[in-house]
């Protein structure tokens, strides 16, 4: 008897937080099929109807000439590329941490994890202050190269080698004459794929999602990416900004139209998350059954 | 977000032996290096020139960092950013463990559902997790009014984000995006707790809250620490929950609510980089004194030493 309402507790505590996490999803996934007044009259988890979601993309695109798809675009650059560079370095210095032997290498390594370990908000301003210094404010380059510095990929990929590739085989591969350079790219490259996945994953996610940097470093609106992009759309909704007033009406940016931006905010993520969902698992399990 | 996953990875990388040539691998991480200095290790130092000197250059010593801290908004910027830092801890502690506690022993099936729920929200990180809670806070539109009426006492959107209130919504929205990545990794570390061991408690007659308590929890304090000392650094980097609530708040949220917002407003609105730099270089020591902890003490990048 004491044990069935231990029981009960728990289930209702378990699902009390389940509504927490996922109550608030489901309103914004409901909200752009609702009109602004529907928003505020009918239920708040009621599905209003197709019509509104494509009337509320067409406020939303027609928004300072079609800005929120090159937001979209922006994003897509910045992560994009720079997760490419973090791939292009984060692979192979991964490797050579693992089995290198040159001096710096413990030094090297523990600037790494000190870095990844660092919330990186803590560096934005140092940063810009940097890339002021520089002249490079404003220029995307300043979003890119700064974002293309990942030491967590090169820890992942540090972690990967050191246990998924048997230093045997790599001995093996020199006994049989392999230059250092033919058996990174014969042997451990082809191997890093699940790596890869995770790398690539975790890389494009931060990046996606940074808000800090690229509204410090950037200056003009359509450089923007989605997530400033959005701040900047927070500020023309009437309901947040009753200062925007009849600027709402010109603009066409109310409730239906923000919650609309923030879920295709995140359909990238929830892409991407599918795309290395299943590389993303097979790593992990391959990895731990071999180390 | 990223470093925890890391620690899900259970395997120990092995200390290789010392191989032919003594800069072998070098090649490998020089492509690795110019961004590691770039980004990593000059705005450090950058930084920390800046916080020293004067505009034009020439030592000052401790002038900036005297003069930012005696500014009216620097101690309420700490003050908010330690009251939230304080609230957030202490409910991812309590709530996360628990809820990681109450999920293991299940029958899989049911945890991995609710862990899969739980996890869900840290998708919308950055400004898309602000946003939803901004509408979950306005009682016009939200889900949750009811308690926005009978919690908080809030009618109107304003009266939700009264600054009385923001440590803990700010409080509450980082839990809502981190909190089920956390669970993840609790549960994993529970994982490793061997069955056997909880076998003997059972048969000693320890009850499930007792095996909870006594012995799961003491064995996960390492987890447990380390999620405290990074969540705390990253909590004092606080910036863009204030700065969204700022501009939806028609100014009656300063945009210096947080340390790092009025670092950023000292750079941009009056030019003074030097200023700028010491209030960094303050958030800086903090994180960087977080990070170090962890890498040393706790014990979880080991396998080098």
């Amino acid at each position: 008897m004491k044990r069935r309402v231990l029981r009960g507790i728990r289930l209702v505590i378990l699902l009390a937080f389940a509504a927490f996490f996922v109550v608030p999803l489901l309103w914004l996934i409901l909200a752009p099929t609702k009109s602004d007044a529907d928003i505020v009259t009918a239920g708040p988890l009621s599905f209003g109807s197709f019509h509104q979601i494509a009337l509320a993309w067409r406020h939303l695109d027609a928004f300072s000439h079609h800005i929120f798809r090159t937001w979209i675009s922006n994003s897509l650059l910045y992560a994009g590329s720079a997760t490419l560079i973090v791939l292009v370095t984060a692979i192979p210095a991964g490797y050579g941490l693992a089995f290198g032997t040159f001096p710096g290498r413990k030094v090297v390594l523990t600037l790494t994890l000190v870095a990844m370990v660092m919330p990186s908000a803590a560096l934005v301003l140092p940063i810009f202050l940097e890339l002021n210094a520089m002249h490079l404010i404003g220029s995307v380059l300043s979003v890119i190269l700064p974002f293309a510095f990942f030491p967590f990929g090169v820890y992942l990929a540090y972690m990967y080698y050191g246990t998924a590739l048997p230093p045997e085989l790599l001995e093996a591969a020199r006994v049989d004459g392999c230059g250092e350079f033919s058996a990174f790219f014969r042997i451990a490259l082809p191997l890093a794929k699940p790596v890869v996945a995770l790398v690539f994953f975790f890389s494009f996610v931060a990046d996606w999602n940074n808000f800090f940097l690229p509204y410090t470093v950037l200056a003009k609106s359509d450089q923007y990416p989605i997530q400033v992009g959005l701040s900047n759309l927070l500020s023309s909704t009437p309901s947040f900004n009753p200062a925007v007033g009849g600027g709402g009406q010109q603009v066409g940016i109310f409730r239906p139209e923000l919650a609309l931006a923030t879920l295709l905010a995140v359909v990238p993520i929830a892409v991407v998350f599918m795309v290395s969902q299943r590389a993303l698992v097979r790593g992990l399990v391959g990895g731990a059954v071999k180390g | 977000m990223s470093a925890r996953v890391s620690n899900t990875a259970p395997a120990q990388v092995t200390r290789k032996r010392g191989l032919r040539g003594s800069s072998r691998g070098l090649p490998f991480i020089v492509p690795y290096l110019p961004f590691l200095a770039l980004f990593g290790i000059v705005p450090t130092v950058y930084a920390i020139y800046l916080a020293f000197t004067k505009s034009g250059g020439g030592w000052v010593g401790f002038k900036n960092f005297t003069r930012t801290f005696h500014d009216y908004r620097f101690a309420p910027a700490f003050r908010h950013i330690l009251l939230y830092t304080s609230v957030w801890l202490g409910t991812l502690v309590v709530l996360v463990v628990g809820l990681a506690l109450l999920l293991h022993g299940r029958a899989n099936r049911v945890s991995s559902t609710f862990r899969f729920l739980f996890y869900i929200p840290g998708a919308l990180a950055g400004a898309s997790s602000v946003l939803v809670w901004l509408f979950m806070l306005d009682p016009s539109v939200s889900p949750g009014s009811f308690f926005l009426h009978h919690v908080l006492d809030s009618h109107l959107f304003v009266q939700s984000i009264a600054p009385g209130n923001l440590p803990f919504i700010f409080a509450m929205i980082a839990f809502w995006t981190g909190a089920g990545g956390w669970i993840v990794v609790m549960y994993g570390a529970l994982n490793t707790i061997p069955q056997d061991l909880e076998e003997a408690a059972r048969i000693d007659g320890a009850g499930a809250i007792t095996i909870a308590l006594r012995l799961k929890l003491p064995l996960i304090r390492k987890w447990i620490a380390y999620m405290v000392i990074l969540s705390f650094a990253t909590g004092t980097q606080l910036f863009i929950e204030p700065q969204l609530v700022n501009q939806a708040s028609l100014g009656l949220v300063p945009d210096t609510w947080s340390s790092n917002q009025l670092a950023y407003q000292v750079a941009f609105r009056y030019g003074d980089f030097n200023a700028a730099a010491a209030i960094s270089v303050d958030l800086l020591v903090i994180g960087l004194f977080a990070a170090v902890l962890v890498v040393t003490r706790t014990g979880l990048f080991k396998r080098e030493t």
